[in-house]
């Protein structure tokens, strides 16, 4: 008897019975007896010099119990600073500070702590701490920062450049556009977003006096990597003197992934009063001081032959930083960007130049795609560019381009080698499920008609890389880390299973997906195996959640512990049943002689013989227990197509979005439901990028769109519901065949809905628009037409 | 100065003496301990903090503690009644309505809310009632669903 299976299935999340009933228990829900409240004052200029701190009258608050500056985190001795992760050659790393002392450098830069006993007195001390700021200029556009006269941030960091960064073959490069048929461009902005989880940050600091460590309830999506920066270069306690634990966490896109000033500060003030401190950032510190995403400035170009195949890409950005180095920001505009502006096609020559820049604003690092929607925004809006130039159709020209099938492995130019992929099945199944020749049919009547709103369709064929990542190949980048994940697997003496794994949810699903792997790979039910996950103390270690890595790393070293525990319990069973290891084999819950199914030990009677151990073979010690660390070979190389329809209204300008089709291939999928959820929500986040969002910055660094009443979020009203589907290409080379999901819709979307406006305003002479296309911009394009 | 304020949440009574400034949300959560209601922007834009105030809607940061004296309340702790969850909490968990959960309270209070007033909304009536309702992780596809599926099993 085959038992159902159940990887592939849509098992309800464990999760969410607590989630719906209030129960679970989020960072700012927890209390401790004597807490006090830790209120940030921050620097309301971009750029200022600071001059007296004065605390006076923040002291008379009642309920305030200490206000601090950085004089007096100098004075207690702690290394105080929060470093960048990633250090590219050459890198200028000026100090990020915990708080700043002589000089601010972005709306929201911390400058003194207020500790008080209430959640309100806090706030109110903090209204009352008097800052003498001395104003200076601030810069808050990155292209415009290196000019000269720009006013400059560090001294160790002229022209504002943190790096200067290349990829690819420049002369070959300049060799293909020589000779092209067909050269396009395009010059973009892709504007910088301010994450919004729904839940702010924030951090529990416990001091315990006696053993000289800290515990951290924290909004993390890696409390092991917060754990070693905050013992690093923040507190300088030693690591094991640490516990970080992230409870229930609301959300984090990427925003939870970085290691900010905030929590350690927490700590820090827990450990001076010896007294439980929370800090919990209103929504507008939230949006001043989470890292923002995207913020480039690029000019790109792609040159083709007179077939209409590519020959040559080339694309400058430059990728603002904000004012510090954030923890892993120089890698987003670098080797999550540079490295695939292949995309899905076969491109001879690329070369990409970036430059990373210091600008007066909230640091910028890793948000939902982190550098790949960039990068495939730059492919996706040339693709369209080419098509426009050579007259070629939109979908004709991509699959012309496709790598082909049979050309896996297939090595970029831009450093990355493809496991796999089948690109032209995603691309007829979307333009099939969309009803694409209708659709352009369609649009011409109405373009000739000239009733009914405008109707465009884009697509976007994208890929990415997930999995994140090859531990030796990220090192020879400069991350100060490898990037694998860790796993343990303890099989308790009836059977049941518990697992620890490395990688800490945040909405993903993690103990329903995990339970999935180790009760189909033990032939248990799901009930049987608990999955814990975001405690340091529990884990041995672990490197978190981003970058659509959890089933791909996480996933796979809970595949390669289980591996271990099964071939301990075949030479358990072998020794029972009297037989050779190599002939005993584990299916359906039992390990059994080969070929002969009576001669057979259920699941739960080895385990037991494992720990009762009055006979195990020689040398063997007792129990059932493993842990692996997965160091995964490669990247993983989701792809797909997406097609989104619009229509706008011809007299305001008003884009609708009334149509979605997402096809992707994200490889074996373990959970249907779940993965279908992250496609959907990470649409909604790309479209609301191509939309909607936009972090509004003045010239100066006065930031603009600091609540959520100026920062227009995608709401259900604004949306349709999407059309899905996928094609399996599994991974080759994990355990599972699987590729991550987390980021592919944000990847895709905004591609797809730039291009479907811009195809709705073609006729008009328009050949790109810049993100967010709000009304009035595409009202304006409407009028001026090709001057756009 | 104190203000004494006795309201009924979730079925049970409870006085406290509160500062006048002190927002419903805040009493919710650090006076009686319903931390079950979030709290996303304390500005009245996010929906994370809806609760039902005697029967309608109610984002509990855009109110005072002393506002609702005399009201009665119900948080998502009290919306299952006898162990049994409200079809709305059943389908959010069927149709995988939601991801983090942080929105999901306020999501399911403002959706029952609906329901009340309208048993059986289209799409785009349950995509209007919750436009003041953010959720950052669903792109609001099974959470449009979710409604649907608890108003044709009747939620009310
Ligand atoms: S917390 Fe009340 S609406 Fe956001
Ligand atoms: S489920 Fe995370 S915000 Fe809605």
């Amino acid at each position: 008897m085959t038992r159902n299976r159940v990887i592939g299935t849509s098992v309800k999340r464990r999760e969410d019975p607590d989630l719906i009933t209030g129960r679970g228990r989020y960072t700012d829900d927890l209390t401790r007896p004597g807490m006090l409240h830790l209120a940030i004052v921050r620097s309301p200029y971009a750029h200022a010099v600071v001059g007296r701190i004065d605390a006076t009258r923040a002291l008379e608050v009642p309920g305030v119990v200490a206000v601090y500056t950085a004089a007096d985190l100098e004075a207690s001795g702690i290394p105080g600073v929060v470093p960048t992760a990633w250090l590219l050659p050459d890198l200028k790393t000026p100090p990020h500070p915990l708080l700043a002392k002589d000089r601010v450098r972005y709306v929201g830069d911390g400058v003194a702590l207020v500790v008080a006993d209430s959640r309100y007195s806090a706030r109110d001390g903090a209204d009352l701490v008097e800052v003498d700021y001395e104003p200076l200029q601030g810069v808050s556009n990155p292209r415009k920062a290196t000019e000269a006269g720009a006013p400059q941030l560090f001294d160790e960091a002229p022209g504002n450049i943190a790096f200067d960064w290349e990829l690819g073959d420049a002369e070959a490069t300049d060799r293909a556009f020589e000779g092209a048929a067909t050269v396009a461009k395009v010059a973009l902005r892709n504007n910088r977003l301010i994450p919004h989880a729904v839940e702010p940050r924030a951090a529990l600091a416990e001091w315990d006096r006696s053993a000289g460590s800290v515990t951290i309830h924290m909004t993390s999506q890696n409390p092991h990597v917060h754990r070693l920066l905050m013992s690093l270069a923040s507190l300088g306690l030693p690591e094991h003197k640490i516990r970080i634990v992230a409870p229930e966490v609301g959300g984090g896109f990427g925003s939870k992934i970085h290691h900010y000033p905030d929590e350690a500060l927490a700590a820090w003030c827990a450990m001076q009063l010896d007294r439980p401190v929370k800090w919990t950032a209103t929504r507008s510190e939230t949006n001043m001081t989470d890292a923002h995403g995207r913020d480039h400035v690029t000019e790109a170009e792609i040159a083709l032959d007179e077939d209409g195949r590519i020959v040559g890409l080339r694309a400058n950005t430059w990728a603002a930083m904000g004012a510090y180095l954030s923890t892993f920001a120089p890698a987003v505009p670098t080797y999550l960007h540079g490295t695939l502006l292949s995309g899905q096609y076969a491109i001879p020559a690329i070369h990409v130049h970036v430059f990373g820049v210091f600008t007066s604003t909230t640091p910028v690092d890793a948000y939902r795609g982190a550098g790949r929607p960039e990068a495939t925004y730059i492919v996706e809006r040339l693709l369209d560019r080419a098509a426009d130039e050579t007259g070629l159709d939109a979908a004709e020209i991509r699959r012309r381009n496709f790598v082909p099938p049979d050309a896996f492995p297939f090595q970029t130019q831009v450093a990355l080698a493809y496991d796999s992929g089948n690109y032209a099945p995603a691309l007829d199944r979307a333009l099939e499920m969309a009803g694409y020749d209708d659709l352009l049919a369609e649009q011409s009547r109405r373009r000739a008609d000239g009733d009914g709103p405008l109707l465009g369709v884009g697509l976007s064929s994208y890929i990415e890389a997930c999995g994140i990542a090859p531990s030796q190949v990220v090192g020879s980048l400069g991350a100060q880390a490898g990037l694998w994940e860790s796993a343990k697997i303890r099989v308790h003496p009836t059977g049941s299973v518990t697992v620890y794994t490395g990688s800490s949810a945040h909405g993903q699903g993690h103990e329903t997906t995990f339970s999935q792997i180790v009760a189909e790979k033990l032939g248990l039910d799901v009930d049987q195996v608990d999955v814990v996950h975001g405690d340091t103390r529990e884990v041995q270690f672990g490197m978190g959640t981003y970058g659509s890595r959890s089933a791909a790393v996480g996933g796979s070293a809970i595949v390669t512990g289980l591996d271990k525990v099964i071939a301990k319990g075949r030479r358990i069973a072998a020794h029972m049943l009297e037989a050779a290891t190599e002939d005993v084999v584990f299916e359906d819950g039992a390990f059994q002689v080969k070929g002969v199914p009576d001669r057979a030990k259920a699941w739960g009677e080895v385990v037991l013989a494992a720990y009762l151990a009055h006979d195990l073979p020689e040398e063997m010690e007792p129990g059932l227990e493993a842990t692996s660390f997965y160091n995964p070979s490669n990247f993983t190389y989701p792809f797909g197509t997406h097609v989104a329809v619009v229509e706008i209204d011809r007299e305001t300008g008003v884009v609708r979005l009334v149509r979605y089709v997402a096809v992707d291939d994200v490889g074996n999928v373990i959970n249907p439901m779940i993965v279908d959820g992250q496609i959907h929500g990470g649409i909604a986040q790309g479209v609301g990028q191509a939309l909607w969002e936009e972090a509004v910055y003045d010239d100066d660094g006065q930031l603009l769109t600091g609540t959520m009443l100026d920062y227009a979020l995608p709401r259900a009203h604004n949306l349709p519901s999407y059309e899905l589907d996928r094609t399996v290409t599994p991974c080759p080379h994990n355990p599972l065949g699987v590729k991550g999901v987390g980021e592919a819709g944000a990847i895709a979307s905004p591609a797809a809905v730039v291009n479907a406006v811009v195809d709705a305003l073609f006729h008009l002479g328009v050949r790109h628009l810049d993100m967010p296309l709000t009304p009035e911009k595409v009202w304006r394009a409407m009028k001026e037409g090709g001057r756009s | 100065m104190s203000y004494h304020v006795q309201l009924e949440v979730n079925g049970r009574r409870h006085e406290r003496e509160v500062e006048p400034r002190m927002l419903l949300v805040h009493f919710l959560r650090e006076e009686l301990g319903l931390t079950g209601t979030n709290v996303g922007c304390e500005t009245s834009l996010c929906g994370a903090c809806t609760v039902l105030v005697d029967g309608a809607a109610v984002k509990s940061c855009t109110q005072l503690a002393v506002q609702a004296d005399g009201a009665s309340i119900t948080t998502i702790e009290g919306l299952a009644t006898n162990g049994e969850l409200h079809a709305l909490q059943q389908a959010f968990w069927d149709l995988h309505g939601l991801q983090c959960g942080y929105c999901t309270p306020g999501m399911i209070l403002a959706a029952a809310d609906l329901l009340e007033r309208n048993p059986d909304p289209d799409d785009g009536e349950i995509r209007e009632a919750l436009k003041g309702n953010v959720c950052r992780c669903t792109g609001y596809h099974n959470i449009v669903r979710a409604v649907r599926r608890a108003a044709e099993g009747g939620a009310a």
